[in-house]
């Protein structure tokens, strides 16, 4: 069965996790062999999302884990977290 | 990082076992690897930096007081991730409370997300995450998801949880869990592709010379 672009990129992302069941998975790789837009769109989309998750995307705040310590600290000092259900 | 987990969850499960016993300094220790990862899930959420950073100190607290409740057949870090998680959406209830606002959740069948079409793609490294212009243009096309979109982005694509878990953490299906992350990617690759591009010219086409 020859599967048209629209019916791939819904599939985009289950390509992705390894989701697709085994005929919808070859379906999908043989139409991106032949498609350059639909390899395109998966290869910007994996690229994304490594550049989305890398940690230097957002800047911790200066002090921030100074004052998180401190906060606990004040909280936690000398008392033991509550046993279930207490 | 995977191949420490094993190792982790044991110096974990130590770690848990004397606050639990009364060594409670030992608290600091025990969330220091997951600070940052707190302080990017709450401020995805939330928008703003000050109530960002101070989601993440409430769910430290949480975590401590319901240390006792944590299973240790479940991941730590998952499980403070899914706390902070549930802190950013009760503050983000409560202003949209007191502002009135409207949700901004589109109907869960609403309409198809399409991709931005391009030819062809040539790999952005991350070094050009060095350039604030472009970390600024990450983190714009991030917090401007819908917020079921963008819970679930942070579970799977930031957190590195996996279906299951995120599911799980977000009390719906696996299906639906998909779904959404299908979404939540064509979304983000929709608009960051052009802008990409616009922002990392790709070698080799029109300057041959670079
Ligand atoms: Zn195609």
């Amino acid at each position: 069965m020859v599967i048209d672009c629209k019916h791939v990129w819904n599939n985009i992302s289950g390509y992705l996790d390894g989701t697709l069941d085994p005929a919808l998975l070859q379906q999908v790789q043989k139409h991106l062999e032949q498609c350059g837009i639909c390899s395109a769109i998966l290869d910007s989309t994996r690229n994304i999302l490594i550049l989305t998750a890398d940690e230097r995307v957002f800047e911790l705040p200066l002090g921030y884990s100074d004052r998180l310590h401190a906060r606990l600290e004040a909280n936690i000092r000398g008392i033991s977290p509550s046993p279930i259900g207490g | 990082m995977t191949m420490t987990q094993p190792l982790q969850g044991r110096d974990e499960a130590q770690m848990i076992a004397s606050i639990l016993a009364g060594d409670s300094q030992q608290f600091h220790q025990l969330i220091r690897p997951y600070e940052r990862r707190l302080y990017v899930m709450a401020l995805s959420m939330l928008r703003n930096e000050a109530d960002a950073e101070d989601a993440a100190q409430e769910a430290c607290l949480k975590a401590f007081r319901n240390l006792a409740t944590f299973r240790a057949d479940s991941k730590f870090g998952t499980w403070l991730v899914s706390i902070t998680l549930n802190v950013a959406r009760n503050r983000l209830r409560r202003n949209r409370l007191t502002q009135m606002e409207s949700l901004d959740i589109p109907p869960e069948e609403q309409g198809h997300v399409s991709p931005a079409l391009l030819r062809d793609w040539r790999e952005v490294p991350s070094e050009v995450l060095e350039r604030a212009e472009v970390r600024r243009t990450l983190q714009n096309a991030i917090v401007a998801l819908p917020e079921i979109y963008r819970e679930v982005f942070l579970l799977r694509d930031v957190e590195g949880l996996s279906i299951k878990e995120a599911a799980e953490t977000l009390g719906v299906s696996e299906a639906s869990v998909k779904v959404r992350l299908h979404r939540a990617r064509t979304m983000l690759q929709k608009t960051l592709a052009p802008e990409l591009k616009s922002l990392v010219p790709q070698k080799g086409r029109w300057f041959p010379w670079l």
